[in-house]
């Protein structure tokens, strides 16, 4: 049973605490007694520690009660995925690589929820090393989908969805590198949103590929993501790939419809392979937008077809260079048996490392190897640069993009690990907006005959994250599907 | 691309992976069906496309060279898999 606390909308958490009529001890209680009612079948959580998580919560209240200010998400339980380092915790990426690893520091996003109050509430389970689309890739246990416990959620950031869709924490934070952020949302029936390339502060992120990583918030609503958006976003002198534009308020303007808005509709992401309930479901929330006076206009992304080949190449290029900090010597797991500082590395990583990780690392070593960098690596960067162009012309004629978030609802465990490349697919429509550096955001818009969540994706010009706020709320306010619980939240 | 185990293990040499004799046989087939996959870049035409390695475009930022402090030997020698307390500890690298 879901505790009455649990089930409320985070507006109206924030309204209770705000007015005293809820503490954060008691509502941090309430969720972490949700997660130990619901996940151990779930398997969202890797890392819980009740007592941190109430010592923050009571500092929270221990301010409010003296009267001092308080941050935009006082008193408020944050989830965290196991990707992102917080002093004195553990941060294992899901991996036996970094297992009893504790992060001496802050990542940026953890001191500026901090600084807004948030109370982090637990570490989130992932693909390992963020390399998945499933939650299967983890190194301790798979996450299930709360729709359906047969299936899966979605990865990488398995853990973060699951968590905020049975409702364990009413907001979380995720990363997002071909979709990790966008695909588990929309399979889990919540929000979830990748910023602009550059938005947010990668420091303390754990690295996969550094051009494509982004930190990004998952809520139950849209303005839940608007708040936690603002809250982490900004320039960060410790990530020199952040990007010095101030920061929007978000959530003042969430609610302000935008008049004369322009939606492009991709003919690629309607083409083979998109499940006829999806379909259905995303053509169905285009005729909302219709109806409420936004124009509807094709357009065209031409090289999106070659966006997963592209990203492959990439992703496991830089994958292979940031893994290779991972020797057995500073940090991580150390073999026990070798006989030179070589097989020490070697034996470390082949026993830390898991098999998609190792596919992974070994694509991008081959891929940037000589004799085939040109052709491989290289090329993937040219093609980059046209998939980037194809946003630039569409972003000319139309304010937004919109899409499916995936080509099918979610599928069951065990599905496609015996197939890599049919697993790379299920990312087909997200990948291209890390491509690009665009933002890109899925919120819910309807169930298939079985009962599984749809997401549509919503994809804006680089900043333009405000814009898909407000164009998101717009179809939110319409509709009723991010207000049902899974089944095993009820 | 036709791969060869010989090169696969050459690959996980590069990468400083240990790999088992099963791993190298289902990686040849992965590796295999990827790169397969991927071949479908041949049909852009790249010709004069500068390469994209970053989404944002990057400039150099300047700053002062302040002194300010850094992580504590104790902590960052906190999570090794083997430390003396000064240094990290390793196997022996040159004999002698």
């Amino acid at each position: 049973m879901l505790s009455p606390i649990a089930s409320l909308s985070l507006s109206t958490l924030i309204e209770k605490l705000q007015s005293a009529e809820l503490r954060s001890v008691d509502l941090t209680t309430a969720f972490m007694d949700s997660i130990a009612d619901h996940d151990a079948r779930l398997g969202a959580f890797v890392h819980l520690d009740r007592d941190v998580a109430l010592q923050q919560a009571a500092d929270v209240d221990a301010k409010r009660d003296a009267g001092e200010s308080q941050g935009p998400l006082a008193g408020i339980p944050v989830a965290v995925k196991d990707v992102l380092c917080m002093k004195g915790q553990p941060a294992t990426c899901a991996s036996r690589m970094l297992k009893g690893f504790v992060p001496p520091y802050d990542a940026t996003v953890i001191a500026k929820l901090k600084q807004a109050g948030a109370v982090v509430i637990g570490r989130t389970n992932m693909d390992e090393f963020a390399m998945g689309s499933s939650g299967e890739n983890s190194a301790f246990h798979p996450t299930r989908n709360p729709w359906d416990t047969e299936r899966i959620p979605g990865g990488s950031s398995s853990g973060s969805a699951v968590a905020v869709a049975a409702r364990m924490a009413p907001l979380s934070l995720g990363s997002d590198t071909g979709g990790s952020i966008r695909q588990p949302a929309g399979l889990c029936g919540i929000v979830g949103m990748k910023p602009t390339y550059g938005r947010v502060s990668r420091y303390g992120l754990i690295a996969y590929a550094s051009s494509l990583d982004q930190v990004g918030p998952f809520a139950t609503d849209v303005t839940g993501a608007a708040l936690l958006l603002e809250a982490i976003a900004g320039h960060d002198p410790l990530d020199s790939t952040s990007v010095n534009k101030p920061v929007p308020e978000y959530s003042k303007t969430v609610d302000h419809p935008l008049a004369g808005l322009k939606i492009g509709v991709p003919v690629e992401h309607f083409a083979e392979g998109l499940a006829p309930d999806v379909e259905k479901a995303v053509r169905a929330a285009l005729e909302v937008y219709k109806s409420l006076g936004a124009e509807l206009k094709e357009v065209h992304l031409p090289h999106s077809k070659y966006a997963v080949a592209t990203y492959y190449l990439i992703a496991t290029s830089e994958a292979s260079s940031n893994l290779a900090r991972y020797d057995g010597v500073h940090y991580g797991h150390r073999a026990e048996k070798f006989d030179s500082l070589g097989e020490m590395y070697e034996a470390s990583r082949g026993e830390g490392f898991g098999d998609e990780v190792k596919r992974r690392i070994m694509l991008g070593v081959f891929a940037l190897s000589a004799g085939y960098a040109d052709k491989y690596y290289t090329k993937a960067l040219q093609v980059r640069r046209l998939i980037r162009g194809d946003f630039d012309s569409a972003f000319r004629e139309v304010d937004v993009i919109a899409g499916p978030v995936t080509p099918t609802a979610a599928f069951k465990l065990g599905e496609k690990t015996s197939d890599p490349l049919s697993m790379y697919l299920s990312d087909i429509y997200t990948i291209s907006a890390n491509l690009a550096g665009l933002p890109g955001m899925s919120i819910p818009c309807g169930f298939t005959a079985e009962g599984l969540p749809i997401g549509l994706q919503l994809q804006a010009a680089p900043f333009e994250e405000e814009r898909l706020f407000r164009a998101a709320r717009m179809y939110e306010r319409e509709t009723d599907w991010h207000t049902r619980l899974p089944p095993m939240a009820h | 691309m036709q791969l060869s185990h010989e090169h696969v293990r050459k690959v996980a040499a590069l990468a400083r992976l240990k790999v088992t004799d099963a791993e190298v046989e289902s990686l040849l087939g992965d590796l295999t069906a990827i790169l397969d996959y991927v071949g479908v870049l041949n049909d852009v035409d790249t010709t004069g496309v500068q390469p994209m390695v970053h989404a944002v475009e990057l400039h150099d930022v300047l700053r002062q060279d302040t002194v300010a402090a850094s992580l504590p030997r104790p902590e960052a020698l906190d999570n090794a898999p083997r430390s003396d307390g000064e240094y990290f500890l390793v196997p022996t690298i040159i004999e002698g």
